[in-house]
């Protein structure tokens, strides 16, 4: 069994207990002063590549952790998070404040790294709770032309480089098995991710950070969309009290739901 | 037929309600599952201008503190009882090292950082009962970690950093006060031990700590050749089954979940090696930590005033009278507006104080008395601003705010704690008019 190297892309997402407002000129959301935190998905990434290691979960064991981050300079600081998780190491990819990249251009340079630091297993979040679009893990997978788990809520190493992931689906579960190299994206239910301590935190500090830009990978951050509008949803209406079960019917009948 | 229906409606209220039930359960196990914590997010403070481990250090304590809800704290403080759990989680995670050396197994962060983690734990929630059950840990451990020999370092921080012990600070006394110089409890040499007498008051943690940093007097106030060479500074066992050593808890105002005590000492035995530095040199070296204590207090304050102000903003926006949110009319909004003015820049008095005082060990020029008087006044415009936000948060809430249930008559029960401690406004007046106008001593 190959030892394992795993890459562990994470992005810096507005914090998931805030509630984000809609910028004055529509075209986007207010993030200027706005608690940010890493993507909650992608703390299960972390924290479930860490587990693998230190459960001794792959035959081949596990021979490093690369965080990977593209975004703006304050990405950095959940690299540090990650690293304090227990990830070996990261490399960021510092775009520019404001700038954001599609989900194309971030799975072609996720590719290239995987090339680059020859890893076999990508572990991400099945999306990202800023603009939700799910589609980088897939498009890896695409890219590389290797299997792809997703929304993964158990993963098992078995030999002969297979792994067994077991997937959230509509209704159920569904558990599928393939070799490595492969992408996994992570769901909620695959784990707890821990809290960084304090001589973590520290440790981290002394962890190898590579920077990056986009162009050492050969790329531009060519967009395929332009956003034209950004809005809040509608207010919903507040409901209505009926007095009894006829008053419901009523009701509902008045609204042509019955 | 009666009984039958009612019976049915019983019946199918008992469904309602355990599937209620249920759901309700699955929503807080995935909430916890989660780390979801149901604290406000929203965070009143300006961090601009915070370091990078600063943040790093507001944010992992606040995701241990997030385990520990307002109402643990209103049960403890009701109960009287020790946040054990809390202390022990903080320990679990590295954070009572701090500013504890790496080689001793702490992380050897500054006061900056420190004061950052103690205005988290105030501001969580959890208040000043969640500062003073690991304060002392934090700060009074500095001075053994600087002048302490290498056998009692090893026997004694690893412990304090792991949880396994717990210390208080033995220095307040009920005939001395702040006038540290005269104080009274004795420590006598006999052979290769020394025999304490006397008695301490306010020792916060006392009945749950097992060492003490204790201050004593080895010469009389009129032997010694100056009055500060007169005392010494030890690191005891607070052994209860010995003889010689009594406390009692004293009934108090705020911070009821922490006891603090009066300690009474009657011919207790310690083994001499328990000294820490050389005999006469107590006072110095208690001095040498004064300064970091004023910031960790002022940082506490600050926590204590941003958690009742948030609350209180919160309760205005939300509080509907007279077809209106409360927070509208100008006579509840300027009081608290007025407040978080005056909470920002005690904040920034607080952090120039900490970034001093880390600054001062390596840069010569930065002198102990600018350090002693950011310091001070930190500690005072913290206080202070803490308080005004605290009483304000209650007078916002209406009566309401004398509800333990909106933990603002809590917090402001406990924010009389750093207006009166480590020293009195009045002191820190005399200091200041001291040593940064040039006046004479008043006392």
């Amino acid at each position: 069994m190959s030892a394992l190297r795993i890459l562990v892309p994470v992005k810096r997402v507005i914090d998931y207990a805030v509630k984000p407002r809609v910028n004055k000129a529509q075209t986007g959301v207010e993030t200027a002063g706005v608690k940010h935190s890493m993507n909650p998905f992608d703390d299960l990434s972390v924290e479930e590549s860490v587990r693998i290691r230190e459960k001794k979960r792959a035959p081949g064991g596990v021979e490093d952790i690369c965080a990977f981050s593209a975004g703006p300079p304050k990405a950095q600081e959940i690299l540090r998070t990650a690293m304090a998780m227990g990830a070996d190491r990261g490399i960021h990819v510092e775009i520019k404040d404001g700038e954001e990249l599609e989900p194309l251009t971030v799975a072609k340079l996720l590719k290239k790294s995987v090339e680059e630091q020859k890893s076999n297993l990508v572990i991400l979040g099945k999306q990202s709770i800023d603009d939700d679009a799910g589609q980088t893990g897939q498009m890896l997978a695409g890219l590389l032309n290797w299997p792809q788990a997703t929304q993964a809520s158990k993963i098992e190493f078995g030999e002969n480089d297979s792994v067994t992931v077991t997937k959230e689906i509509d209704g159920g579960v569904e558990t599928v098995r393939a070799k490595l190299p492969m992408v996994i994206t992570t769901d909620l239910r695959l784990n707890t991710p821990r809290y960084a301590t304090l001589p973590n935190i520290m440790k981290a500090k002394k962890k190898k950070l590579d920077k990056k830009t986009l162009e050492d990978f050969g790329l531009t951050n060519d967009k395929r969309l332009k956003v034209l509008k950004v809005t809040e949803p509608p207010q919903r209406q507040g409901g209505g009290k009926v007095e009894d079960v006829d008053g419901l019917i009523g009701k509902l009948k008045e609204l042509g739901a019955l | 037929m009666c009984s039958i229906l009612n019976s049915r409606i019983w019946q199918s209220n008992c469904w309602r309600a355990s599937l209620y039930k249920r759901l309700q359960r699955q929503i807080i196990t995935e909430a916890k599952h989660r780390n979801l914590s149901c604290t406000a997010h929203r965070r009143l403070m300006d961090t601009t201008g915070f370091s990078e481990t600063q943040l790093a250090v507001r944010a992992a304590v606040g995701q241990v503190c997030s385990r520990f809800p307002n109402t643990y704290w209103q049960d403890l403080d009701q109960k009287e009882q020790d946040p054990k759990d809390f202390h022990a989680a903080l320990a679990h995670d590295g954070w009572l090292g701090i500013a504890l050396p790496e080689t001793l197994g702490g992380s050897g962060l500054g006061i900056s950082e420190a004061t950052v983690m103690m205005q988290t734990i105030t501001e969580s929630g959890a208040g000043m009962a969640g500062a003073q059950a690991v304060h002392a840990n934090v700060y009074a451990t500095q001075p053994l970690a600087r002048f302490g020999s290498d056998e009692q370092l090893r026997e004694t921080i690893p412990g304090i950093i792991s949880g396994r012990w717990r210390t208080c600070f033995g220095v307040t006394e009920p005939n001395a006060g702040l006038d540290t110089l005269r104080l009274s409890t004795t420590a006598k040499r006999e052979g290769d031990e020394y025999v304490i007498s006397g008695q301490k008051i306010w020792t916060t943690c006392g009945q749950v700590a097992s060492k003490m940093i204790l201050l004593a007097r080895t010469t009389a106030y009129e032997d010694a050749p100056r009055p500060s060479q007169a005392l010494s500074l030890f690191c005891i066992d607070l052994d209860r089954t010995q003889p010689g050593l009594s406390m009692r808890k004293i009934k108090k105002m705020g911070g009821r979940a922490v006891d603090a005590n009066e300690v009474f000492f009657d011919g207790y035995r310690i083994p001499a090696n328990t000294l820490i530095g050389e005999e006469g040199q107590g006072f110095k070296i208690v001095l040498h930590g004064m300064n970091a204590e004023r910031c960790l207090l002022a940082g506490e304050a600050l926590g204590l005033g941003y958690a009742a102000l948030t609350r209180a903003a919160t309760y205005a926006r939300e509080r509907v009278v007279f077809q209106r949110p409360i927070g509208m009319n100008q006579g509840v909004a300027h009081p608290l507006a007025d407040s978080y003015m005056h909470l920002e820049a005690a904040k920034l008095a607080t952090y120039h104080a900490a970034r001093l005082y880390d600054a001062s060990k390596t840069d010569s020029s930065i002198t102990q008395e600018v350090v002693g008087v950011a310091a001070n006044s930190a500690k005072y415009l913290a206080a202070e601003a803490a308080f005004t936000a605290c009483e304000r948060a209650v007078l916002a809430h209406g009566g309401m705010g004398y509800a333990a249930e909106y933990d603002v008559e809590r917090w402001f029960r406990e924010c009389l704690v750093p207006r009166l401690a480590p020293v009195s406004r009045e002191m820190i007046l005399n200091y200041v008019g001291e040593k940064a106008l040039g006046l004479p001593k008043s006392y």
